[in-house]
């Protein structure tokens, strides 16, 4: 590995398991004596719970509790924590679920109904009645940009004059750009099942991208150690970020359970899911680009402006691209947030830079139209061939080659560059690129192999997989290593219990978990080759010179497995070097006229992330992340009703994520080089560069086909009609 | 979700005399529509009595027409060799409409009387006088993009979901239903209404009257049809705006002509005038604007759904166009 031998397309290891319903996910677990929970939620937006009256429902029929702020169970670890959040720019106060009777946003769990049917608990849970103390809320951000503050994480930024240096280029261009709320909408709902064993024994079921995480979490939030949390989770039916956090409601079930003495299950509406797990906030940002006559960027000011809750600050890296995508001597950006009476959001695919790659990426096409050069040829003309930000080297950028690559297969050459000139039919045609970006972290993991007699191996560790095909890509490095067949060997995750590897996000499970694999299997093949042992034709074969067989060694050693545990970091090369995974992607787009629809018609989307471990796999990350890319592009936005400060469009009808007949035929293509430097496959992530930039393709596109710059997404025929 | 009692009938009769002796009954046909409401707390009937055992699930010919039966399923209508040659808008219509998955449980009858998609409808928590009569209008001076633009009052602004029965509307179809007091026929045109004063009101089928069968006439304009449904996605999204088209012609003149909208009022809504406007002219992109313009003039936005004003007429024309255009398909 690291080198540049290809692998070879592997099915995953556990589609059979996952279509034929063997796989289980964590809302199937039965365990006796079972009981339901469902969730009541504020119908006002801001205000306090003036009367909540539970009697009726405590009188259906099977129901065991109901918990409101006024007999909810004490979950110790919040207790000790601030209950203000006076030093952050959201200032407001800390969010108790069931703490008191504020409501800091519509949708707020007020009560937690158990019953011994989920049935009886849906009923029992719609008898519960409230009335309300309604004061004045905020939700609307562009109504509120006066109280944008900066916050801790991502500061102001400036490189070269201090002065905007792009009002006084010869060419210039500035405009805003704005993305709506958008929801991770995974297909299984979000939840937790949860079974103390226990006064201090706690196990649970999961929907999470992190086991570890939640242990961490659920063991401070109940004072017990960690231990003595079992957190299971190995299978997920999507996440795209809304399961990197264990949820108040989550942590409040496991109180339920713990004072009813019984095992208790939340699973969550998809109604409640738009309020309750997190979203893509709305963010309004603002670009200013100068450059001269012959496209040379002078320079970029870009500016973001997103939401977070009134009590909580999320921030994520929106404005980080700009920094150091181009060759631009001067650059500034700034990042604010604007606390609103709204559920907080949290990263969702793409975090951050799908945002700012949406702004960033249409207006480098907007600036190349106006020096009159070919968007390519303007983004080759101001590439960055080392880091302008971290003054480092890359450890690796193919970007000139994928734009190559990329280019030959969509025919960008051969299209009519000038805008609305391109036909099919009635149809106008379009085509438009962008570029995509995101760190190739590498965090510490562990894993342990346990090499049995009869030639299996297994591996096993405490990460997830929340669908891009962990399982597979770590039985495929381990294959490469130990040359064992395919199904020889099993990895096992989802168990907390398991050697500890970081949460499942941020693109970095190959790098961080399969660096662990890697390792293992290295080690694991020195303590072979002590005992006489090496690993050879898809076997454990006695070395040269030696008679003695697997099975005989461990005999002797009275074992019945060769067992070794690693744990793997980078080391001094992450500083070294800025270490980037790149995408380019280009689509070609039908626009009706007369009616405003929008359809991709195809789609070439090429990336540079180092040595592609997973051929098949990996292919479907960028299927998947240019799907939604789609959705982000013309169909996605969850929208709120300010007046009511609640969603109008909370379920998958109205919420309109794409469908098959949105997603053309997606043709993806790998650099596939190995990075040096990023870790010992050579591998960097994808999951975040499949998504990020896509939007601005299609609206480039979409410019190209009419002449028409929709600055705003998603991009739906209304929003045509009226350019 | 409430309690319930279950019931299953086998006669029409039978299934009359339960919902209308019983004041919290009502019928249950593919349920795809009438369960959603149940679980969001829109609608808590106390006993649902089950039709789908009738003996209303066949598609015959009849000496003027075709007589589809209450209990049909959307697909099976969709696919049946006598819709596709006879009315092919009809069966463009139910393709375009909802999955393949719904199509298959989806009735006719439960198609008809399927509720407005208006978000604050659905949602308990907000004002909306079709739920809940005097509590207000929510999309009044809300999110109302999907709403009407033609028929809407100061009650209510829904409109009509249904992809079938622009089809119906345009087609004359005729509906029969079977009541306490017997049999009666209702134009499609009238069967639907608007929302006035009574938004909780969709339609004009009395209590405990059953939907027994639809009729079509012959008619011809099965040459030249097109259903055209903008939405904001290609499939499983209801209608910004829908238009279908069927024309009769003869060496580019309109001898006959249908055409009814979706996505635009508390009803399917005919579009009558236009149709009177383009009989006897030629098929040219004139005379499709000049008939969109007819429609248009009594045209309303409400705020978000301005765009329509545009959308509607320009659908309209690509309708006629695409109908004339691609013959029968
Ligand atoms: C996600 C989603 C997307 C959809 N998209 C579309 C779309 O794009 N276009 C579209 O047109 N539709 C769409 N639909 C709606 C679908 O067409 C309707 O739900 C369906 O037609 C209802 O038929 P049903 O037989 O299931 O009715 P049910 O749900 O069983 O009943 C609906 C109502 O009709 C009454 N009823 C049923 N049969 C009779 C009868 N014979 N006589 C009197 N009353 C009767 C019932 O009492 C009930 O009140 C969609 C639905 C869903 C859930
Ligand atoms: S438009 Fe009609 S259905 Fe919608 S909120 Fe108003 S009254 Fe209710």
């Amino acid at each position: 590995m690291g080198t540049d031998k290809k692998s070879e397309p592997l099915n995953r290891v556990d589609g059979r398991a996952k279509v034929t319903g063997k796989a289980k996910y964590f809302a199937e677990f039965e365990v006796p004596g079972l009981t339901y929970c469902v969730m009541v939620t504020s119908t006002i937006t801001r205000g306090t719970i003036a009367t909540i009256n539970t009697k009726n429902a405590e009188r259906a029929p099977g129901v065991l509790a109901v918990y409101t702020h006024l007999n909810m169970p004490a979950v110790p670890g919040w207790a000790d924590q601030p209950n203000s959040n006076a030093k952050l720019p959201s200032g407001g106060e800390k969010y108790r679920m069931l703490g008191s009777n504020k409501i800091l946003f519509n949708g707020q769990p007020i009560a937690l109904v158990v019953a011994n049917t989920l049935e009886r608990a849906q009923y029992a849970a719609s008898l519960v009645t409230t009335t309300y103390n309604k004061t004045e809320h905020q939700t609307d951000l562009l109504k509120n940009t006066q109280k944008a503050a900066m916050p801790g994480r991502f500061g102001d930024y400036t490189r070269g004059e201090q002065k905007e240096a792009y009002k006084t280029a010869p060419v210039t261009i500035a405009a805003d750009y704005t993305i709506p709320v958008e929801v991770h909408n995974p297909m299984e709902l979000a939840g937790i099942l949860a079974i103390w064993e226990g006064e201090d024994q706690l196990k649970v079921y999961a929907k999470t991208q992190g086991v570890k995480a939640t242990q961490r979490t659920l063991a401070g939030a109940f004072k017990i150690p960690e231990k003595n949390v079992q957190v299971y989770s190995e299978f997920v039916g999507g996440g795209f970020g809304m399961g990197l956090r264990t949820w108040p409601q989550e942590v409040a079930v496991v109180a339920a359970a713990r004072q009813l003495k019984k095992p208790v299950k939340l699973v969550m509406t998809r109604q409640q899911m738009f309020s309750l797990v997190g979203h893509r906030p709305y963010t309004i940002q603002h670009i200013s680009m100068g450059a001269d006559k012959d496209g040379q960027l002078q320079g970029i000011y870009h500016e973001a402006t997103a939401e977070t809750a009134s009590y909580d600050d999320f921030t994520e890296g929106t404005v980080a691209m700009t920094r150091f995508m181009y060759a631009c001597p001067n650059v500034t950006t700034k990042y604010r947030i604007v606390p609103l009476d709204r559920g907080v959001p949290i990263w969702m695919r793409g975090p951050g830079e799908a945002t700012g790659a949406f702004a960033l990426e249409s207006a480098i096409d907007e600036m190349a139209y106006k020096v009159n050069m070919d968007p390519l040829d303007f983004r080759v003309k101001n590439f960055a061939e080392t880091d302008p930000e971290k003054n480092k080297p890359f450890s690796s950028n193919n970007l000139k080659e994928a734009y190559q690559l990329g280019s030959e297969k969509i025919g960008w050459n051969k299209r009519n560059r000038e805008p609305r000139s391109m036909k099919d039919g009635e149809w106008l045609v379009g085509y438009g690129m962008s570029t995509g970006v995101f760190g190739a972290h590498r965090g510490e993991s562990a894993c342990r192999a346990q090499l049995n007699a009869d030639g299996t191996l297994i591996l096993q560790s405490a990460t997830s997989d929340i669908g891009p095909g962990t399982s597979t890509a770590m039985v495929q490095i381990a294959h490469e290593v130990t040359g064992l067949p395919i199904n020889k060997i099993r990895f096992e995750l989802g168990d907390a219990a398991l050697p500890p590897s970081g949460s499942q996000g941020g693109s970095a499970t190959v790098s961080s978990v399969g660096s662990a694999v890697f390792d293992t299997c290295t080690a694991l093949k020195a303590l072979l080759s002590e005992a006489g042992l090496a690993f050879e034709d898809g076997t454990v074969k006695p070395v040269v010179g030696k008679t003695a067989t697997m099975q005989q060694v461990l005999a002797t050693q009275n074992k019945t497995f060769f067992e070794v545990t690693k744990s793997s970091k980078g080391g001094a090369e992450q500083d070294k070097y800025s270490m980037y995974s790149f995408s380019i992607h280009f689509a070609e787009v039908r626009v009706h006229p007369h009616t405003g629809v929008v359809r991709v018609k195809r789609v070439v989307t090429v990336a540079d992330s180092g040595r592609i471990v997973s051929p098949k796999t990996a292919a479907s990350q960028m299927i998947g992340g240019v799907t939604g890319g789609i959705g982000m592009a013309l169909t996605e936005e969850a929208i709120i009703d300010h007046r009511f400060g609640r969603f109008v469009n909370n379920n998958l009808g109205d919420y309109h994520v794409p469908v098959s007949a949105d997603v053309p035929h997606i043709e993806t293509i790998f650099i596939d080089k190995p990075d040096p430097y990023s870790n010992p496959m050579g591998s960097k992530g994808m999951g975040e560069i499949a998504l990020i930039g896509f939007s601005a393709a299609v609206a480039n596109a979409v410019y190209h086909a009419t002449g028409k710059r929709i600055r705003e997404l998603p991009i739906t025929p209304d929003k045509i009609l009226s350019a | 979700m409430k309690q319930f009692s279950y019931v299953r009938v086998t006669s029409p009769d039978a299934a009359i005399a339960a919902v209308s002796k019983d004041k919290s009954a009502t019928f249950l046909a593919g349920g795809t529509n009438l369960v959603d409401l149940m679980k969001s707390g829109v609608t808590g009937p106390e006993r649902l009595v089950d039709i789908n055992r009738l003996p209303l699930t066949k598609i015959e010919e009849t000496k003027t027409g075709l007589r589809i039966g209450a209990l049909v399923k959307n697909t099976t209508v969709a696919e049946h060799p006598l819709i596709i040659k006879h009315f092919p808008l009809l069966s463009l219509a139910l393709k375009a409409g909802a999955s393949p998955q719904l199509r298959n449980m989806a009735t006719v009858g439960g198609n008809m009387m399927q509720r407005t998609r208006c978000h604050y409808f659905y949602d308990t928590a907000m004002p909306c006088n079709k739920r809940a009569p005097g509590s207000g209008c929510g999309a009044i001076g809300g999110f109302n993009r999907m709403h009407a633009i033609f028929g809407a009052s100061d009650k209510c602004i829904a409109v009509h979901p249904s992809d079938m029965c622009v089809a119906l509307t345009a087609l004359d179809a005729v509906v029969t239903v079977k009541g306490p007091k017997g049999e009666r026929k209702i134009p499609f045109g009238d069967f639907h209404r608007l929302p006035g004063d009574t938004p909780e009101v969709d339609n004009t089928l009395q209590r405990g009257e059953l939907i027994t069968a639809v009729d079509i006439p012959f008619n011809e304009v099965a040459g030249y049809a097109h259903y055209l449904k903008v939405r904001d996605r290609a499939s499983y999204a209801f209608a910004l705006v829908s238009v279908g088209a069927a024309l009769s012609l003869k060496d580019n003149n309109i001898a006959d002509v249908r055409l009814a909208m979706g996505g635009v009022a508390h009803k399917p809504w005919r579009l009558k005038e236009a149709e009177a406007f383009l009989k006897g002219k030629k098929a040219t992109i004139e005379n499709f604007q000049e008939a969109a313009r007819i429609v248009m003039a009594p045209a309303k936005s409400q705020g978000s759904n301005e765009f329509k004003l545009t959308l509607a007429p320009n659908t309209i024309v690509e309708a006629l166009k695409l109908a004339a255009a691609n013959g029968n398909i």
